[in-house]
């Protein structure tokens, strides 16, 4: 740890690793904090992974503006990170005539925010473009600039090159107090430690809130939001090949069917308004309803090709709006909050907003001579040839020890992983899809224990899940 | 890249597999076993428990020693084995098949072959396709899993258990648990009967008071960092009655909740599966929907007692070698599942010889008659003292009892 840092980011999710990226391109000394054991472990970790089309929000909303200019820095970050994004297209399904009048507003809506060509569609259309939709459908709305990612890959990949060029990432740093301490904030963590920083950046995702009022700062509150999911198994006969979209409503963008950009497929979310910011649970109701919905898109869609159930949570604001600002109550804290969908899609110029925003305050943004927009890729057994595979094995005898079956994962990428600073069995798994697959971790549990055990020292019992409280193994023979 | 070539490729080295490659060597051929873990046994290896072999060999042996008995016989026999090696993939070759090997020791290896024997056996089902409800806490495990930590890796996995479903594993894991000193405070299991043996139900519930509940489900699961507890709900005759919901504390949950035969390879070989078993189409000779390659064991139908794999793939190793001389039945006859019968496997039969099938029933009976039919003209009536789900029936066709049937008759087998 250096003295006193020129910005402090609190929240390593999708915000905070795009502005901690962003700033590493600068001559400036950045720390990355997180209160959990690894970055993106909150909402950027369960989330639809969609790279929206800019035709849901009105353009005088901050997040339309943002998401429009977020969509388009893509191609270059995946083309520097190597993380897994496909721009398939976004269709917004009608399947009643007046729905159809909401297509038209949403066609208006994209074209003015700069959605490049989207078309409004009719039936055949629709059809055509995608054959696994519904017959019932009437028409609707093509977005080509819409995608889809793997958004935990996408966090780790940035935060894996603001590290690279400079920006120290501490996890376990549960913020508990900033106090302004002679032109500094000094920002202590519950375990005791403290960093010095000229400047904070709030990207404390859902509990930004807490973390403003942890600095005496504007007192609002994040409303969650939980969304529930159902994945689905990359077999299954209902995959489309574009992101399916009922007409939205008024808090959200409806039940979607999304093809991920590994090959299942996604349904949900659900949004429904909660008090707990940790619950995560997953409801019978809720998941029956998603079904109700998403069989209307996509009939072909069965309960039966259902591998895993999964809920995240929404950081909203009341104005559903983000809050990208300095602090009026406060010097030098800039608030990143209720960044809630298109969140992920509009990160990269969120990054961007805040480096203007701390340029406009009087941060000297020098750009470096030696950064390095590069990290280094990892290749992927289940992407290569068997002559690509034969090679890989001649370079890494590991890569010829096949630890998960279902999603066809070598020894040599857990060990990457882990190499990487993935040392939770949830870590690996988002970063090698490692338990990912149809038999949810059946296989491949034991045999990453084991690799984990024997890579990073760990004993048994301090081998977890996703951090503290969430150990594995609670006994030896 | 090397490439190998023999008579018939075996995937999967567990009991299934083991014993189809010893029979089609006994008959002359090259055979090979290509087994993805580190030695042949498959997941017998971790069932350190004793009940296996009383029909194989009339002696009461523990999963390893029944392995055992096999590997030695592998070891003493020509074949050749792969150990960590995977298959990925099974592609058509020049009138044969070629299969896409794995190792970290020989790189990428292709082996072609004229038959292929599917023995890859099966997953088990998991939280997903249950769809249970609740968080997503560390402590929830299939009951293999638990299994192979324990009784392979030496760990165990909690201390107070709650284990869902009654098959076979989660039963025998709730003994080996309470030997390790651990508790388990119930099995919940849906139906209105247990999936398991009866023995297992004796010997591994009743035996240590452990409570079993049917007609109920776990509801929703608690805990953020590490499971808390469930709820259970009382689903009689399949309705839930929230009103009976209760709590149990618990620290981890296993799972024994069926087993899904493993076809994915099979699958994207153009095997066509049947949703019967999960397993593959066979005809009166074991072998698949596409030519040359043979399935058996728990990857064709999930079998009850690894005894009945054996016999099953020796008979299976039998056909391949027969396939491989040339030999092919001069016509079959098709059997479906009629009351009461969930599958039947083979469902052809060779109406020229003797024909084995192995029959899973829906119903619990004492004194049923298992009916052979065609054409509503009853063949033969075999009476059983008792049938149920979670036990196997396995029936021979005698030759006789198939002569003089019209080439287009459709047998069926019906339980009343």
């Amino acid at each position: 740890m250096k003295g006193t840092y020129d910005v402090l980011i609190i929240g390593a999710g999708v915000s905070g690793a795009n502005i901690a990226r962003t700033l590493s391109r600068y001559a400036l000394d950045v720390a990355l904090v997180d209160k959990e054991c690894e970055v993106s472990f909150g909402t950027s970790k369960s989330n639809s992974g969609i790279i929206h089309a800019a035709f849901h929000h009105d353009s005088r909303h901050l997040k339309a503006r943002l998401e429009i200019q977020g969509n388009l820095m893509f191609d270059r970050l995946q083309k520097e990170l190597g993380f897994p994004f496909r721009r398939c297209g976004i269709l917004v399904v009608a399947t009643h005539n007046d729905e159809m009048k909401a297509i038209g507003q949403l066609y208006s809506r994209g074209v003015e925010n700069g959605s490049i060509g989207i078309e409004m569609c009719s039936r055949e259309r629709m059809l055509q473009l995608e054959p696994k939709l519904s017959p019932d459908v009437l028409g609707g709305l093509h977005a080509p600039i819409g995608g889809i990612i793997e958004p935990y890959r996408f966090v780790f990949c940035l935060v894996e090159s603001a590290r690279k060029n400079g920006v120290e990432l501490l996890t376990e740093f549960k913020v508990s107090a900033g106090r302004l301490d002679d032109g500094a904030w000094s920002v202590s963590a519950e375990d005791g430690r403290t960093i010095s920083a000229r400047y904070v950046v709030n990207a404390a995702g859902l509990f930004a809130d807490e973390v403003s009022r942890a600095f005496d700062a504007e007192s609002f509150s994040i409303r969650p939001r939980k969304g529930e999911y159902f994945l689905l198994d990359r077999s299954t006969p209902a995959c489309p090949s574009k992101v399916l979209f009922p007409v939205p409503t008024h808090n959200s963008k409806g039940v979607l069917v999304i093809p991920t950009v590994e090959g299942t497929v996604l349904v949900g979310p659900t949004a429904q308004d909660v008090e707990d910011k940790t619950d995560l649970s997953t409801t019978a109701e809720q998941l029956e309803k998603i079904f109700d919905y998403a069989k209307r898109l996509v009939p072909g869609i069965s309960q039966a090709d259902v591998i895993t159930s999964f809920a995240g949570l929404r950081p909203a604001l009341p104005d559903e709006d983000f809050f990208i600002d300095f602090s009026r109550v406060v010097p030098r804290l800039v608030q990143v909050a209720g960044i809630q969908s298109p969140g992920l899609t509009a990160s990269p110029a969120v990054g961007e907003y805040v480096k203007d925003l701390l340029k406009k305050a009087g941060v000297a943004m020098v750009e470096k001579k030696d950064f390095d927009p590069t990290i280094d890729r990892v290749p992927r057994l289940r992407e290569a040839s068997a002559w690509e595979a034969e090679g890989l094995i001649r370079g890494d005898r590991a890569y010829g020890n096949i630890v998960c079956r279902c999603e066809k994962v070598s020894e040599a990428e857990v060990v990457a992983a882990i190499r990487k600073g993935h040392t939770t069995l949830d870590g690996i798994k988002y970063f090698t899809r490692a338990g990912m697959g149809r038999c949810q971790g059946g296989f491949c549990t034991s045999r990453v224990l084991t690799i984990l055990m024997r890579e990073t020292g760990l004993s048994f019992d301090q081998i977890t899940k996703k951090g503290k409280g969430s150990a594995i193994l609670q006994g030896r023979l | 890249m090397r490439e190998i070539p023999f008579d018939t490729a075996v995937i999967g080295g567990g009991a299934a597999g083991m014993a189809a490659a010893l029979e089609v060597r006994a008959r002359g051929h090259r055979v090979c076993i290509v087994e993805r873990d580190d030695e042949l046994g498959g997941i017998l290896l971790q069932c350190i428990h004793n009940g296996f072999g009383l029909h194989e060999f009339r002696e009461d042996l523990t999963g390893p020693e029944y392995a055992g008995r096999a590997i030695r016989e592998v070891a003493e026999s020509e074949i050749t084995i792969f150990t960590r090696t995977t298959v990925s993939e099974i592609a058509s070759h020049g009138g044969g098949r070629e299969l896409t090997c794995y190792s970290a020791e020989n790189g990428v290896v292709k082996i072609a072959s004229r038959a292929i024997v599917l023995a890859m056996g099966c997953r088990e089902r998991n939280r997903g396709n249950l769809r249970i409800p609740g968080s997503r806490p560390a402590g929830v495990f299939t009951a293999g899993l638990a299994q192979r930590l324990i009784n392979m890796e030496g760990y165990v996995p909690g201390r107070d258990f709650v284990i869902i479903g009654s098959g076979d594993i989660g039963l025998i894991m709730a003994r080996r648990l309470q030997w390790l000193g651990c508790r388990v405070h119930a099995v919940i299991e849906i139906m209105p009967y247990p999936s398991g043996l009866t023995r297992n139900i004796v010997q591994c519930l009743n035996d240590f008071s452990i409570p079993l509940y049917l007609n109920h489900v776990v509801s929703r699961i608690h805990g953020s960092g590490r499971v808390t507890g469930v709820d259970v709900t009382p689903v009689p005759g399949g309705v839930p009655n929230p009103a009976g919901e209760f709590h149990i504390p618990c620290d981890t949950i296993l799972l024994s909740v069926g087993l899904i035969p493993e076809n994915e390879l099979s699958k994207a070989a153009g095997v066509e599966i049947t949703t019967e078993t999960n397993g593959p189409v066979v005809d009166a000779t074991m072998m698949t929907s596409a030519e040359g390659i043979f399935a058996t064991g728990n990857v064709l139908h999930v079998h009850d007692l690894v005894d009945n794999v054996t016999e099953e793939s020796r008979l299976t190793g039998g056909f391949v070698a027969d396939y491989l001389a040339g030999l092919r039945p001069a016509r079959q006859i098709r059997v479906r599942p009629g009351s009461n019968v969930r599958s039947i496997t083979p469902a052809r039969v060779d109406p020229l010889r003797a024909n084995r099938l192995y029959l899973r029933p829906l119903i619990v009976k004492n004194n049923a008659a298992l009916v052979l039919s065609a054409g509503g003209r009853q063949i033969r009536r075999i009476m059983k003292s008792h049938v149920q789900p979670s036990e196997m029936i396995s029936v021979n066709l005698r030759a006789v009892d198939l002569a003089d049937l019209a080439p287009d008759t459709v047998l069926e087998l019906s339980i009343t």
